[in-house]
């Protein structure tokens, strides 16, 4: 196991034993922009080597996959877990979107393998972020039309002078102005991209001097977010008390088969074995900054509790313990 | 001192309705708003501030009675279904009227 999962036990341990350990919220935002940029600066000088047409297909088999993977969870979470529309639609986006977190876990356990893999994948992290959260609120919307014929009565729809924005709710509109914001300028999708930009723009030599902070301390900054990170996911246990044991089976099981799907599709488009793993674990992964605050906007109904306690209490611990090694194993038996 | 008696509406509630509530305190004719990140607990579990999504904020609007009142009403027909929120008023005194 790579150290900085034990830093991530050490968060679970301190969190279940009630210690006071506590890191300084402005200390996890600065980490969290770290890690952000980081990865997105990693991608782009890459990304400036490789001509656009041999990573054009990958792309958009990663942002097609990002959008097919709520379609496929949620028929799951709606008829085998009997969940509410919402909340079914909440937990797919989640899954249809991706962990920027457990990509780094990942980069961390190719990097010390020394296994090779295309080292623009963050550009892939980007793309997937938003396709699932959109394709999750759009089958909420749909279904919910079915559902709820005549919605307009709902206790959310207050209109204030005349305005239909103020509407708050999937099966009562939604804004789309204020979502779409959400969505595409949240914090992590800005930081991402906007890494990718100037790794790209700047090139290895332009970011040179700041490759001591940017890249070499990214492990151990890493490990330090991680320790939060374990506070967090900890935190989260009694939410799925409350959710019951479909969910904690969802939370295992899903990734699994999304991993394979993953590292199916990340050997079909010719990506090495490093770089089939980490696609692996980005399908695999499930969202924890992106998905919950557009969800919180778009699917007002849904309950919060389900979709982050299983994405943050089971899927993301299970990733960074079991799941990479595992993911690694089936990439390595496509690649035999 | 000459003082002007005003309402003062705390909405304690989750940080995603941030931008909606600053919105909406303005639609309805408020001229101004204090923010503050906060953490607690109550009926709906404990938010403690530990990452994006559980952060809490406490919003402070000073105001005339009657638009104290609406802007109450409009919250919790809006949100309060939905989103964890704590609604409550306070008389004040305020030294320039023509801020509140």
């Amino acid at each position: 196991m790579d150290p900085v999962v034990l830093f991530f036990l050490l968060g679970v341990v301190a969190k279940l034993a009630k210690s006071d350990l506590k890191l300084p919220e402005a200390l996890y935002e600065t980490l969290s922009i770290y890690l952000l940029l980081a990865i997105g600066l990693k991608g782009g000088v890459e990304l400036a080597k490789h001509p656009i047409l041999t990573i054009a297909p990958q792309a958009f088999a990663a942002i097609a996959m990002g959008a097919t993977l709520p379609l496929l969870a949620y028929p799951v979470l709606r008829f085998v877990g009997k969940l509410s529309n919402v909340d079914s639609a909440a937990i797919a986006a989640h899954y249809g979107s991706v962990s920027v977190v457990t990509f780094a876990v990942g980069l961390a356990f190719v990097l010390k393998r020394g296994v090779a893999y295309e080292e623009y994948m963050p550009l892939f992290v980007a793309l997937m972020e938003v396709p699932g959260i959109v394709v999750g609120i759009v089958l909420a919307r749909m279904l919910a039309k079915r559902e709820l014929p005549d919605s307009s009565d709902s206790p959310g729809d207050v209109r204030l002078g005349g305005s239909t924005e103020t509407r708050m709710g999937a099966s009562n509109g939604t804004r789309w102005r204020m979502l779409a914001h959400e969505i595409f300028l949240g914090k992590s999708v800005v930081l991402l991209v906007g890494g990718l930009l100037i790794g790209w723009f700047a090139g290895p030599q332009g970011i040179d001097p700041m490759r001591g902070l940017f890249f070499d301390l990214f492990k151990g900054v890493l490990a330090l977010f991680l320790l939060e990170m374990g506070l967090v996911a900890a935190g989260r246990v009694a939410d799925l008390k409350r959710a019951g044991p479909f969910l904690i089976v969802f939370g295992v099981a899903a990734p699994m088969a999304f991993s394979v799907i993953g590292a199916t599709v990340g050997y079909a488009v010719g990506l090495s074995l490093g770089g089939t793993t980490l696609l692996a674990i980005l399908a695999a992964s499930a969202s924890y900054i992106a998905a919950p605050a557009a969800l919180r906007i778009a699917l007002p109904e849904a309950n919060p509790s389900l979709s982050i306690g299983v994405a943050l209490g089971i899927t993301f611990p299970f990733n960074l313990t079991f799941g990479i090694p595992l993911y690694f194993e089936i990439a390595k038996r496509l690649h035999a | 001192m000459q003082t002007h008696p005003k309402k003062l509406l705390v909405v304690i509630g989750e940080s995603a309705l941030e931008k909606f509530l600053v919105r909406d305190i303005k639609q309805f004719g408020a001229l101004g708003y204090t923010i503050a990140d906060v953490r607690g607990g109550g009926g709906s579990g404990e938010r403690e501030a530990a990452w994006e999504g559980d952060r809490s904020i406490r919003m402070e609007v000073v105001c005339d009675e009657a638009i104290a009142d609406k802007i109450a009403a409009h919250i919790l027909a809006t949100y309060a279904k939905n989103f964890s929120l704590s609604l409550f008023f306070n008389d004040v005194s305020v030294v320039r009227r023509e801020k509140f």
